[in-house]
């Protein structure tokens, strides 16, 4: 069985590809890139642009314990649909994934589903507690690729420190929510006159940016490589770029609410624009598209965060902390970095492919031949309207319905296998 | 003319013109409080729902009296007697009362925006009667309507708001509606109970109670509450007291014939010493009869009354 993609635009960053061609997949593997290559079925992709699957480093996926947010099939529904072919997924689970028999049951749940590739993120401390270790070397034999405690981060620098030590060892990232809690103090959306004028708490940016250099000090220290999580403010870009020169061993995202919304999104007491870290101010965005153009900012993650009606539904102090992304990311990503001219489509492209397949060590977001055949064409014309409703996910917790975005995922391909086509999703 | 909305949520989304209908209407009420028989049949037959989720004694009586005076039926609901302990949703909770077609919600709720949230959820009015740290529309009014009662105006007057800014409702309902009607506000309280980026509100801020309060027309002291500082925003009510506790000595700094206002309830020694609270200049027990006023007055025009009183 083979399939041709005719006449588009591959771009693989993996190879420094950028050229009009046919891309020809065999038993679920890329076999060759050329000119006039022939299959049992082709596709006419051309006008299109052809990149390699599109891997999303953060997600949660809420299975198990919080199936009504989300599932590993409906989530891997939401990724199809919204170009990814693969997903890392946050281990703050019910019970928490903070066990090899958690990482594999997610695992084979993901391979029953069948529609994009599921890579777990383990615990680092068990029930992520920041008391106890987890077993992370028995967590990398069943499949964990990260190590994270997400959203409790860890306080004690002691810990941090002999945790780094530990999963160092085995060259496993960790994945680093930065948070100092004593300054974001129950906080709910960002620190400024927004949050003044509106009544609610502020979290200021130095919650998070304090927290980065402490825990950039203790990555220089040990040695371990780790990878800071949702970067949004202006201050923790120039603290990574200063520890990047000086040689950590760093890697950090952004998520795209980071460059395309303010807390001016807050007003009303929108509940959906409530996530952690808290939308920022114009200055922060601006700081995070400088960060991403010069290459601080070295992957673009969604922290999809799937929460129900009714946890949204309610004061602003109550809501639970999230949105989901998925589905709106890359079109995000189109509209307002690369047809803007803050990055060329090749260095958007690679920080949602080769980047993170580099962080988390991983053989795809390349388009080589005998790499696995995980494919994302994308129509950068296409004009489209957010809408929540038509969302593949669980959840429909965005405050972008409505937003008009141009480019979008046409044909998402796992193992050869087209899992989505224009949004829909097959099976 | 009529209210904008239908609801009464805050006075930074109020018209200056809809706040001077509330002012003047009010001053017409207030005759009503000072009459033998204190009821009038303005709005029999209405329902209106007090549904409080903090502890409150002035306002939730005041609203009561007004909507009483008004012929009005109340039914009040108080969150530690209410379903809410047996975990109902705000929402849930609000949707049951709505189903009994009341006319009016008026809501006390530690969450800001929680009135936001039930006036999109219902078609009845809502009154915002205090939302976390958010807005207390109907007391920014009554202090207006009292500092208007004794200076004859409001715009060109100089008003210091005392103490802690950070978590009064009160505070930023009385900026919005005095920047409106062109008066100067002041925010004076120790750094760590003034808002965060302060400086880009319609107000001067300041951390010296000497410079902050000269040549005011108006002082307004806020309540200290010693829970703050429990959380060590200041090291001890006895501090507090001697850096920003309003005196007569102190009082020498504003104008001759500066008013103090306290929304009460007050810390008699420690924010406001009792030779202030009991003197001449204290409007305090007049803020408490205009709130009753103010909230006729918001009754009415929000049960579609104009301003000419005297046609109901």
């Amino acid at each position: 069985m083979s399939l041709l993609l005719k006449g588009g635009r591959m771009i693989d960053p993996s190879q420094g590809l950028d050229k009009v061609a046919d891309l020809l997949i065999e038993d679920g593997k890329i076999a060759k890139i050329g000119e006039n290559l022939n299959a049992d079925e082709t596709i006419d992709v051309s006008g299109k642009v052809v990149v390699p699957g599109l891997i999303d480093m953060h997600v949660h996926l809420r299975e198990p314990g919080f199936e009504y947010k989300e599932d590993i099939s409906t989530g891997s529904r939401a990724a199809a649909a919204g170009g990814f072919t693969a997903v890392a997924c946050m281990p703050n689970t019910h019970p928490v994934t903070d066990c090899k028999s958690i990482v594999e049951a997610i695992r084979r749940r993901a391979e029953e589903v069948g529609l994009a590739k599921v890579y777990p993120i383990g615990a680092v401390t068990k029930e992520l507690k920041g008391e106890e270790m987890a077993e992370i070397a028995d967590m990398i034999e069943g499949g964990a690729v990260a190590f994270s405690d997400d959203a409790f981060p860890l306080e004690n620098s002691g810990l941090m420190r002999r945790v780094m030590d530990y999963a160092g060892m085995f060259g496993v990232p960790l994945i680093l929510h930065c948070e100092d809690t004593s300054l974001s103090d129950e906080g709910l959306m960002n620190e400024g006159i927004t949050a003044t004028t509106l009544g609610l708490k502020g979290i200021p940016r130095e919650s998070e940016e304090v927290a980065i250099a402490r825990n950039l000090m203790l990555a220089r220290l040990t040695g371990c490589p780790v990878h800071i999580a949702h970067v949004s403010t202006r201050g923790s870009v120039e603290i990574i770029r200063r520890a990047k020169e000086a040689g950590v061993n760093v890697t950090c995202e952004t998520c795209p609410q980071y460059f395309s919304l303010t807390d001016e999104a807050v007003k009303g007491y929108d509940t959906n624009a409530k996530v952690n870290p808290p939308l920022r101010t114009a200055d922060d965005v601006a700081a995070i598209k400088e960060g991403l153009a010069d290459g601080t900012i070295d992957v673009i993650a969604t922290d999809h965060a799937p929460h129900a009606i009714e946890e949204k539904d309610c004061e602003f102090a109550v809501a639970s902390s999230g949105m989901v992304g998925l589905e709106t990311a890359l079109g995000l990503v189109m509209t307002e970095l690369v047809k803007p001219g803050v990055l060329s489509l090749t260095d958007a492209v690679e920080k949602m492919t080769a980047t993170p397949a580099k962080v988390l060590r991983l053989e795809s977001g390349s388009l080589q031949a005998g790499k696995a055949a995980d494919i994302t064409v994308i129509d950068p014309e296409a004009a489209w309207t957010v809408d929540p409703s038509k969302f593949h996910s669980r959840s429909k917790n965005t405050p972008l319905g409505g937003r008009k975005l141009v480019g979008k995922a046409v044909l998402t391909i796992v193992d050869g296998r087209v899992v989505a086509k224009n949004g829909e999703v097959m099976a | 003319m009529r209210l904008k909305s239908k609801d009464i949520l805050g006075l930074e989304e109020m018209g200056a013109d809809e706040i001077e209908l509330i002012l003047q209407t009010a001053t017409s009420f207030k005759d009503i409080l000072n009459r033998p028989i204190k009821k009038v049949p303005t709005l029999r037959g209405r329902s209106i729902v007090t549904l409080f989720y903090e502890a409150s004694t002035r306002t939730r009586t005041s609203f009561e009296t007004a909507a009483k005076i008004m012929s009005a039926d109340t039914s009040s609901i108080a969150a530690a007697t209410s379903s809410v302990v047996k975990g109902e949703s705000l929402k849930d909770t609000v949707l049951t009362l709505q189903s009994m077609r009341p006319d009016v919600f008026i809501i006390r709720h530690s969450a800001s925006g929680a009135p936001h949230f039930i006036a999109k959820l219902v078609p009845s009015s809502v009154i915002n009667a205090g939302d976390g740290m958010h807005e207390h529309p109907s007391q920014g009014l009554l202090d207006m309507m009292t500092i208007l009662e004794n200076k004859g105006k409001l715009s060109g007057l100089t008003v210091a708001i005392v103490g802690d800014i950070l978590h009064s409702r009160v505070a930023r309902s009385d900026m919005w509606g005095l920047a409106k009607m062109g008066a100067k506000v002041r925010f004076v309280g120790p750094k760590t109970l003034i808002p965060p980026e302060a400086a880009k509100l319609p107000v001067e801020v300041y951390t010296n109670l000497e410079e902050g309060i000269k040549g005011a027309d108006v002082v307004n002291v806020l309540r200290i509450q010693l829970e703050r500082m429990k959380k060590g925003l200041f090291p001890s009510l006895r501090e507090y007291s001697q850096l920003y506790g309003i005196t007569n000595e102190r009082l020498k700094a504003a104008k001759d014939d500066v008013i103090v206002l306290h929304p009460g309830p007050m810390n008699r020694g420690i924010e406001i010493l009792p030779e202030v609270a009991d003197s001449s200049c204290s409007m305090v027990t007049t803020q408490v009869t205009n709130g009753v006023a103010v909230r006729m007055a918001l009754l009415y025009l929000l049960m579609g009354g104009s301003e000419d009183v005297t046609a109901s």
